[in-house]
């Protein structure tokens, strides 16, 4: 789904040394991968199983990634800013709702009614993270509309950091977990139950917000603002109203992802919100930047290259303990989709004309 | 085409990020202590040039080649700590630093007629907060000696800072091989935790001869200290008669460990021993038993997460899991009177293996002090830094809380005694009685 008519890439391509050094430099890149994969699957250390284990590793990473990306992707559409402090508007959802989370546990009310329990925690989290990601847009990107792109970007790094640090001084600097739910535990065929219920809900997540973005008016408002601010005004549409809800509903989803996370990974801290963050950032510039369906294509590749990647690309070459370089092998796959397609997997923005 | 180019722009940024948050994990710095005395040493020399006119620095003050600390009276002596207290490794470092407050107020606070003053830089157990603690505690003149690092890896890049700055520190829990190697040892590092020569050693022979157990993987996090622990444990146990099947490694901020234990799995090991640190070893203890081929492995891990966090937070999935540390079991009376002190200052029994070690490398840094200061009868009191640092080398049978200390020339000062615990509980409120036992020796 996207918001406006796919971007489609027609302009002449001039060929000149330093295009031909990336393609070379791409080139290699792909043939170093494509090796290390020939060798891998031809050695057979894996069975399928395995592989099919890795997949699913790294499908509800994924997911949790794609439902972070689409709030970067989302604010970017609007406002063609990168919203740094977004991975830790996921943050602070999953860390506020590890204390009703703690509470429910401890009240025996987590175990006598898990699926109610699982409702309250994602919605809390959700209206935790929109009123934080709300009130960010209002405290620090609103004065700052009519500025230079780079300062808000600048305001975006110091309210990431202020949200950090608040919760640090908050919550503490320890790590926190998350209670078990008993009816997540255990496999349900080849899958973990706590990856199903983050299938699930992403799924749920993304539909309704498919559902809100096409049939409502202030989604309708919103892909008004993306296309064209200033038309968008003239027409009559709340500009501000339009950003509000885009920051709600992209923090509302962090929120859902926060919980969703906290229910594969457990372990909550007041510096979770960095690295998916910056991997959901990744997934949304793979995707292409300001395409929802890009955000959530890009979040599931991401993951499933990170599972995958260490050992399908280098098992082959022999290289011991491979899997620390998954962020290697995921920031290099994003090199090569910005050589080889500058707009990202399925193209970039929500439509009218790119103002660089 | 001006889209690559800005794509690369931000990616540009994204480093700059990345570079900055390694640099996070220190919280601001302890307020700089040098604006508080000032007043006092105003008002304890301006009578004393005005009684005794003859300069008394000169009659005694010795000299030493790397500098002479001059503390005049009424002035503290300050010792600092540079141990990791916030994030996953938060608990190990506290613990050490109540180790070294309660060695402080056993001291009544005093030494030499001087008051103690504690100072400290968080190190966030990495090698950049290793590096900016030691920069900071570097620039204090003030600084007697430190306790400190944590963490292997501040140590590997702190040490030589500190060493720089003249300063001296012992570590209470570093226990990497190659800090004490003798082609690497930096003049200013002693460290009265255990050698992970022999930590590897006793879990290698634990595993191999106690539980028969024949086919290990090893994990470690990139640190010096897990990386060495692997190995020297890895070394061991091929020694011993097994085999190693697979050496892998993951990253500090790592939290899917699934790929990585299935990678593991394919080679079928009976064990896999992780000596790493939290958030991520707990990632590993939660997710290990999920993973198909796995499920009757046995865990391992050691002293870096001998911490309740690591029951905490993997709950019911800790429980069997192996934790080889410094053995606390057969400490005398001494250590015993230490708990109860611990218990009644901070509530809680110790929450990590090295407070003791703290407690003790404050004593003996407090020894060698004793040993060299100088008092000039205005009751300025001189301390020469070379010689602090060479009495610190002569310590010899000091009896200390874990044991006899003896330094050699290579800074290792421990009397190592191993143990390995079981965690049969979830139960983290009476630790470390209620959750862990020990199994060996």
């Amino acid at each position: 789904m996207t918001i406006a008519a796919p971007h489609r890439f027609t302009g002449g391509r001039r060929i000149d040394i330093s295009q031909l050094i990336v393609w070379t430099i791409g080139g290699i890149l792909l043939a170093i991968v494509l090796l290390g994969s020939i060798l891998t699957l031809r050695a057979g250390h894996y069975t399928a199983a395995q592989w099919r284990d890795f997949v699913v590793f790294g499908i509800a990473q994924g997911a949790i990634y794609a439902l972070i990306a689409l709030g970067y992707t989302m604010v970017y559409g609007v406002l063609r800013m990168i919203n740094f402090a977004h991975g830790e508007v996921f943050m602070s959802g999953a860390m506020t709702t590890f204390f009703l989370a703690d509470y429910l546990n401890r009240s025996g009310f987590l175990k006598a009614h898990p699926w109610i329990s699982l409702v309250a925690m994602l919605l809390f989290s959700g209206l935790v993270s929109m009123t934080v990601a709300v009130l960010v847009e209002r405290i620090a990107y609103r004065p700052l509309r009519g500025a230079p792109r780079l300062v808000p970007l600048i305001t975006a790094v110091g309210a990431s950091f202020f949200l950090q640090y608040t919760f640090r001084g908050l919550f503490g600097s320890g790590v926190r977990a998350y209670p078990a739910i008993p009816v997540l535990q255990g496999k349900l065929w080849v899958f973990q139950k706590t990856q199903i219920a983050v299938f699930v809900g992403v799924l749920i997540t993304l539909a309704l917000l498919v559902l809100f973005l096409q049939r409502t008016r202030a989604g309708l408002a919103i892909r008004a603002v993306a296309e064209d601010r200033e038309a968008a005004a003239l027409m009559g549409v709340d500009v501000d109203r339009a950003i509000v809800t885009t920051f709600a509903v992209g923090g509302f989803m962090a929120g859902i992802a926060g919980v969703l996370y906290a229910l594969v990974f457990v372990q909550v801290q007041f510096f979770m919100g960095f690295l998916p963050g910056i991997k959901a950032f990744t997934a949304a510039v793979l995707g292409g930047i300001g395409n929802l369906p890009g955000a959530a294509v890009g979040g599931l590749v991401l993951g499933v290259i990170e599972s995958i990647g260490p050992s399908l690309f280098f098992d082959g070459y022999g290289i011991r303990a491979a899997h620390q370089l998954k962020d290697v092998i995921a920031f290099t796959i994003l090199v090569l989709i910005l050589i080889f397609r500058p707009t990202g997997l399925l193209g970039e923005r929500l439509g009218g004309e790119e103002r660089v | 085409m001006r889209r690559p180019i800005r794509s690369f722009t931000v990616l540009l940024l994204l480093l700059a990020f990345v570079l900055a948050a390694c640099q996070r994990a220190q919280p601001t710095p302890t307020p700089a202590p040098a604006a508080q005395p000032s007043p006092t040493p105003a008002a304890a020399a301006s009578p004393t040039p005005a009684a005794q006119p003859t300069p008394q620095a000169q009659v005694t003050k010795p000299t030493d080649p790397i500098g002479v600390l001059e503390i005049k009276p009424g002035e503290p002596i300050v010792l600092a700590w540079m141990l990791t207290v916030s994030g996953g490794t938060a608990q190990l470092g506290e613990d050490s630093k109540r180790g070294i407050e309660i060695a402080i107020e056993d001291l009544g606070g005093e030494l030499l007629g001087h008051k103690i003053e504690l100072v400290g830089e968080d190190s966030g157990c990495n090698p950049e907060g290793g590096q900016a603690a030691a920069t900071r505690l570097a620039a204090n003149p003030r600084i007697v000696a430190i306790v400190g690092s944590s963490c292997s890896s501040e140590a590997r890049v702190g040490a030589p800072i500190i060493d720089q700055a003249g300063l001296v520190m012992v570590s209470p829990s570093n226990t990497a091989p190659d800090l004490t190697d003798p082609a690497k040892h930096v003049d200013a590092y002693l460290r009265v935790a255990h050698n992970d020569k022999v930590q590897g050693r006793v879990a290698a022979e634990f595993v191999v001869n106690k539980l028969g157990l024949k086919r290990v993987a090893t994990i470690h996090d990139g640190s010096l200290y897990a990386e060495q622990l692997a190995n020297v444990f890895a070394e061991n146990v091929q020694k011993l008669g097994g085999t190693v099947v697979a050496q892998e490694a993951v990253s500090p901020e790592d939290t899917d460990m699934r790929p990585v234990l299935t990678r593991i799995a394919t080679q079928q090991p009976e064990l896999i021993y992780y000596p790493i640190f939290n958030p991520a070893g707990s990632y590993i203890t939660l997710q290990a038993k999920e993973i198909s081929g796995l499920e009757n492995v046995k865990l391992m891990s050691a002293d870096g997460l001998l911490e309740p966090q690591t029951v905490q937070n993997a709950g019911q999935a800790a429980v069997g899991l192996y934790l080889s540390g410094p053995d606390l079991t057969v400490l005398g009376p001494k250590y015993q009177e230490f708990v109860q002190k611990y218990q009644q200052k901070y509530g809680t029994k110790p929450v990590a293996g090295f407070h003791a070690h703290a407690y003790d490398a404050t004593m003996m840094i407090v020894e060698a002090i004793k040993k060299v200061a100088v008092q000039a009868p205005d009751g300025t009191l001189y301390i020469p830094r070379k010689a602090l640092r060479e009495a610190l080398y002569q310590t010899k049978n000091f009896s200390g809380l874990t044991g006899n200390l003896t330094c050699d020339q290579y800074g290792d000062c421990a009397d190592p005694k191993i143990a390995v615990y079981e965690v049969f509980s979830t139960d983290t409120a009476g630790w470390p009685d209620s959750a862990i036992r020990k199994i060996y020796p």
